[in-house]
């Protein structure tokens, strides 16, 4: 009993955190029964509803465009995972080789930046600086002599396009994981082989490589979780009818038909499908990096 | 002792990697200049294509027309209040959550049972239309709580703060506890005068999240007078949507080019990140290192 009124005041810190997350995070996930339903949202959440057993996912699993969104999901992120891995690790190892110390700093400053705008802001930009007739960069193709290139309305280019300029506006961010790795480096290591004789790039290779391998590793364990996140802000604002079938992810699809066709039944049960996948892929991504790692979260 | 390895005074590596450094860095800045170069051109040196990192035949046109805009400075208001109502409710929320969490088991029996509460949200969500219709369920369409309540707990920054928390030695505490400090003085006695740092970081994080947030604001405002200026950027510069207009903005949007006015509003749309970005950029970095890896 005294335990429980010493306990009280922490209950009541959390309370307020735990009722918004109940309402804005647990009430949805009971929501999903709307994937088994003909919703009519003037019925309500929770009203009486029409159920329809499996219908919603019988008629979308039918649809050739379904198949497409999945495959272009998985690309596009499968894409973006290895590139988001592989480019930040070089770069890190790049700003880590600079001595002088001014910059560096300015250099990590300037690449950390397209982290913090809005694809809203940057979606914009690019539609800009990549539009075939006056754009930035077909200005510069031509001058080079080539013709120029549709990237955000041709179905050739648009995956390329996403996956890019995804890299691009992560990969400084994605420096600084690594960044602080190299500096819980043991500077012994490198006398030591100094005095074995490795150059800098012997030294990279046997050093500063197996020194960051344990974040490699997790951030690559815990990246898997993404797999069916391809990015829905960079895509819902650098899209278009005619990239469709290339460029369609789930969650764009899951906006178009949910909240623009207003097929409320049908868009859940794509969610819940998302939702499902994603589970596993996250429950098994923190259970390896817990237990490889010894990664704990809370 | 030195951290790195000694290089010798010249070699072809450290001009290559300079080289290629600076072009990584370049390439991250260009476009945004590009952009506000265009902004302030006239709007037919923009039309041509003539235009590249420095205005030609300088002009403020664009930015006259945009601030005659109503609906830009109705938006502009709206998201100033939700990043001072939203950044608020986080950052309290995120201290009073994170101190139970922090605690040892034998301190607070309950803490795993909350830590699985928490962690649940990481793993699984509804979806979308769920999402969508328990707020409209609230009754909270159209109003600025759709824009601040739904989020009003990142998980993330939990993790964060009660990461650092739990750094704080435990003798502090303790000693507070014996001259009969409740929980509640030690939170805000001891724990929050210690933690500026990663409250800075959290805040941070809130506040540009809250600035750079639009899809809410698109989906759950149905009168466009609701939007937050990244929501209305968006309609105006991706969807380019003019149905908002008046038909005398429709005959002066004539005289100006689109290009230039969608410029110039992209780049208003950026200026406050870019502001204050090169000062707090510390404090992000150091949240992502305290807060081990993101997930």
């Amino acid at each position: 009993m005294q335990k429980l009124r010493r306990e009280l005041p922490l209950h009541l810190m959390i309370l307020p955190g735990v009722i918004l997350l109940i309402l804005f995070q647990y009430v949805p996930m009971a929501g999903i029964i709307i994937a088994f339903q003909k919703f009519i949202p003037a019925k309500g959440l929770f009203g009486d509803q029409k159920w329809i057993g499996l219908d919603n996912f019988r008629y979308v699993f039918q649809l050739p465009s379904f198949t497409a969104v999945i495959g272009n999901t998985v690309v596009i992120s499968l894409y973006k995972i290895i590139l988001g891995l592989i480019v930040p690790v070089i770069f890190a190892i790049l700003i880590n080789e600079v001595r002088n110390k001014r910059f560096k700093t300015s250099i990590q400053t300037t690449i950390y930046l397209p982290h913090f705008l809005s694809w809203v802001v940057l979606g914009g930009i690019l539609i800009d600086i990549l539009s075939p007739s006056d754009g930035l960069v077909n200005r510069m193709i031509k001058a080079f002599g080539g013709s120029p290139i549709f990237f955000l309305g041709d179905n050739k280019w648009f995956q390329f396009t996403l996956i890019f300029s995804e890299t691009w506006k992560e990969f400084g961010y994605g420096t600084i994981v690594y960044l602080a790795a190299i500096t819980g480096i043991d500077p012994n290591l490198y006398e030591a082989a100094q005095i074995d004789g490795a150059n800098r790039w012997k030294q990279t290779l046997h050093v500063t490589l197996p020194g960051m391998k344990m974040v490699i590793v997790l951030l690559m364990v815990l990246s898997l979780g993404n797999l069916l996140n391809a990015g829905f802000d960079q895509v819902f604002n650098l899209y278009s009818p005619t990239v469709y079938q290339t460029g369609d992810i789930i969650d764009t699809f899951v906006y178009r038909i949910g909240l623009l066709d207003a097929q409320f039944g049908v868009a859940t049960a794509v969610g819940l499908f998302k939702s499902i996948i994603s589970f596993v892929f996250v429950s098994v991504a923190y259970f390896s990096a817990y237990h490889f790692a010894d990664y704990r979260i809370f | 002792m030195q951290a790195k390895p000694k290089s010798k005074p010249f070699s072809w590596f450290s001009v290559i990697n300079t080289i290629i450094l600076t072009l990584a860095a370049l390439s991250c800045l260009v476009p945004i200049i590009h952009i506000a170069a265009i902004s302030f051109s006239s709007s037919s040196a923009a039309a041509t294509g003539i235009v590249t990192f420095w205005p030609v035949d300088f002009s403020l046109n664009s930015y006259q027309y945009v601030i005659k805009r109503a609906q830009f400075w109705q938006s502009m208001l709206v998201s100033l209040e939700r990043i001072t109502l939203g950044g608020g409710i986080n950052l309290l929320l995120i201290i009073l959550s994170s101190f139970p969490l922090s605690k040892e088991r034998h301190e607070f029996r309950a803490r795993s049972f909350y830590a699985w509460l928490f962690f649940i949200t990481m793993l699984f969500s509804g979806g979308l239309i769920p999402w969508y219709m328990a707020i409209r369920q609230y009754k909270l369409l159209d109003s600025i709580w759709a824009l601040v309540l739904p989020g009003a707990v990142p998980v993330f920054s939990v993790i964060l703060m009660l990461n650092f928390f739990r750094q704080i030695p435990k003798e502090l505490s303790e000693a507070a506890c014996i001259d009969g400090a409740g929980q509640w003085r030690i939170l805000w006695q001891i724990y929050v005068p210690t933690s500026t740092p990663a409250i800075a970081t959290v805040l941070l994080f809130a506040l540009v999240g809250h600035w750079n947030s639009w899809f809410d604001g698109l989906i759950l405002m149905n009168n466009p007078d609701h939007y937050p200026l990244q929501s209305y950027i968006q309609t105006i510069v991706v969807q380019r949507t003019y149905s908002m207009l008046s038909r005398e903005e429709i005959q002066q949007l004539a005289t100006i080019s689109d290009r230039t006015l969608r410029s110039a509003q992209i780049f208003l749309g950026s200026l406050p990140i870019i502001l204050v970005y090169p000062f707090l950029q510390r404090y992000f970095v150091k949240g992502i290192v305290l807060g081990g890896v993101k997930g």
